[in-house]
């Protein structure tokens, strides 16, 4: 892991990536890692495009600027590619990891871009599938630990038992562990 | 002993309030403020507190019902952003003439108009003749931090002035951020029993809160007000020493940050200070002298503090988060040059940035730090106001 892990989220409001990019900073705490995790709103509504940011890094992180430069973007909503700069300021060596039905092939020449390494997982489809909504944003953790190592799996998933423990039924929670462990499994790299 | 913690800004504020568990508590929602009093109403549904939560149906409301808690004898606490202190105005003047050590973190948003939800500092900075003492936080650390001395601030027995704890809205209030978290019996016990001096529930000794103060006493009641102001330097110094014992983390009204030597130097505020940290390091390892001294304590100002840690300073930048329409520079800049009346040698520059939650990027603070160099040999340049991040 560089000294400083940088991650960047774009969904759309709705989508969970405000959680999602709270939970794997949640997550990196509780292994004794330092980390940031939060969203970078526009106006808050159902479907706008937002973005989130995680930090990770084995000592104290004083920053508090958005992120300009990750080495990782995860995508929860492939229209997106058309109209947010999702590259923007990655270097080559960057993942990104995507949502979508479509191949990576396909993502890398919307995008139009060289170098990086394109996953892609049908998020949305086990979403509906195991927890029966269309919220992406757990299947995209578990595909973002299998894509990057960034963490282990278990410690996301303990996290979000910890975190969804309370005020939700039981069968959601276990619907978002088996998405997640779905998607750590059926993700693609190109 | 500590608990490590991962918390939002505000979910860190509340945090410290249910360890404090104040008697009254008044709440009313603005964003981005609202998540604190969200995780306290929890606390409070959830039994973890005592304290009487009272629902007011608007900020004035809010500010009025603290006011009475705490004339009453009670330890009482609010919150609040931008539009909603500003509701309040009236009663923060009050709060504060009646000497009434309330504590109220101010998640800071950018006062309207056109309507913005994200971070500046013009709420507060309105706020700095109100008799408030004001104690800003780079991050959720200090939120906590500054939140629970706060309380022992307010109550000091020659200070009993009312406290605003403010941290930059989202920057903050939304970031979920590592920090170390103190015991729940070991904050009771620092924070302690508040024992007020006069309450209006004593009725062996009856007191009266407000009354009509005319051309007779009133102007010697704002002198009093205005010798509590100068005693609260020392409580938030004791306070912060206290602190320091308890938790070994350390307290001034001023921080400085590889200053020592350093010829360039950022002044700032809030969260911002910590990304400049961050630029000042790798402008160290560049063989550059570049520093900061962070105000954590705006109110009251420390100025001969600010004159003595800039005194090495070649070039020295004062990065305000607000605008002071038709003034030479931002509140906080105007200050500082105050403090340094008569120092030569010190070139001053003032950027104003980061209005509406603007992002201040590594990359802007970086420009700032080179502007200097240029200051440092050529002094005080003829546009000392300048804006930081903006399109023209």
């Amino acid at each position: 892991m560089p000294e400083m892990l940088e991650i960047r989220w774009h969904g759309r409001g709705g989508q969970g990536a405000k959680t999602a990019s709270l939970l794997l900073a949640e997550a990196a705490a509780m292994e004794g890692k330092y980390s940031q995790g939060f969203p970078d709103y526009g106006p808050e509504r159902m479907g706008a495009p937002m973005r989130g940011f995680t930090r990770i890094s084995a000592g104290p992180i004083r920053v508090h600027c958005a992120v300009y430069s990750p080495s990782i973007v995860v995508v929860l909503d492939d229209t997106l590619l058309s109209t947010a700069d999702v590259a923007s300021g990655t270097p080559e060596d960057a993942i990104m990891i995507v949502n979508t039905v479509r191949s990576a092939g396909d993502v890398r020449a919307e995008l139009k871009l060289k170098g990086r390494k394109i996953f892609t997982i049908d998020a949305t489809g086990i979403a509906i599938e195991e927890i029966g909504r269309p919220i992406p944003n757990s299947p995209m953790l578990g595909a973002l630990i299998k894509a990057s190592g960034v963490l282990s799996l278990e410690a996301v998933i303990d996290q979000i038992k910890k975190k969804f423990s309370h005020g939700f039924r039981p069968e959601v929670l276990e619907g978002n562990v088996r998405a997640i462990r779905r998607a750590y499994e059926e993700v693609e790299e190109e | 002993m500590g608990r490590r913690l991962i918390l939002t800004g505000n979910d860190a504020a509340a945090e410290a309030m249910r360890q404090i568990d104040p008697d009254v508590v008044a709440a009313f929602p603005i964003t981005p403020q609202t998540e604190l009093m969200h995780k306290f109403a929890e606390h409070v549904a959830d039994g973890d507190v005592k304290a009487e939560f009272v629902l007011v149906e608007s900020e004035h409301s809010a500010m009025s019902a603290t006011v009475g808690a705490a004339a009453a004898g009670a330890r009482a606490m609010t919150a609040t952003s931008a539009n909603g202190l500003a509701l309040m105005w009236e009663i923060v003047y009050i709060a504060a003439s009646y000497r009434l050590p309330i504590v109220m973190p101010v998640v800071n948003r950018a006062l309207s108009g056109p309507i913005n939800i994200h971070c500046d500092h013009s709420d507060t900075m309105g706020c700095r003749d109100t008799g408030w003492i004001q104690l800003y936080s780079e991050n959720a650390q200090e939120v906590y931090d500054n939140v629970i001395q706060a309380v022992r601030i307010a109550e000091t027995p020659d200070v009993l002035l009312p406290v605003m704890v403010t941290f930059d809205g989202f920057i903050l209030s939304h970031t979920a951020e590592v920090l170390d978290g103190l015991e729940d019996n070991v904050v009771k016990k620092w924070v302690g029993e508040y024992k007020p001096k006069y309450s209006l529930l004593d009725t062996d000794q009856p007191m009266t809160f407000g009354p009509l103060d005319l051309q007779d006493y009133y102007f010697e009641h704002k002198r009093q007000q205005v010798e509590a102001m100068r005693n609260a330097r020392a409580a938030v110094k004791e306070v912060g020493k206290l602190f320091d014992e308890l938790s070994g983390r350390s307290y001034d009204m001023l921080e400085a940050y590889r200053l020592d030597d350093a010829e360039l130097v950022i002044m700032a505020l809030g969260s911002t200070a910590g990304t400049t940290k961050v630029v000042i390091d790798e402008l160290r390892a560049e063989g550059t002298a570049a520093g900061l001294l962070k105000i954590r304590c705006f109110r009251p100002f420390p100025e001969l503090e600010i004159a003595e840690s800039l005194k090495n300073a070649k070039a020295v930048a004062v990065l305000d988060r607000s605008v002071s329409f038709g003034a030479p520079g931002g509140p906080v800049h105007k200050e500082i040059r105050a403090a340094l009346f008569g120092s030569s040698g010190v070139g001053l520059v003032n950027y104003i940035y980061g209005l509406g939650g603007r992002d201040v990027s590594m990359d802007h603070i970086r420009s700032v730090f080179k502007d200097l160099e240029t200051i440092a040999v050529k002094g005080t340049p003829t546009d000392n106001i300048r804006f930081l991040g903006l399109r023209e």
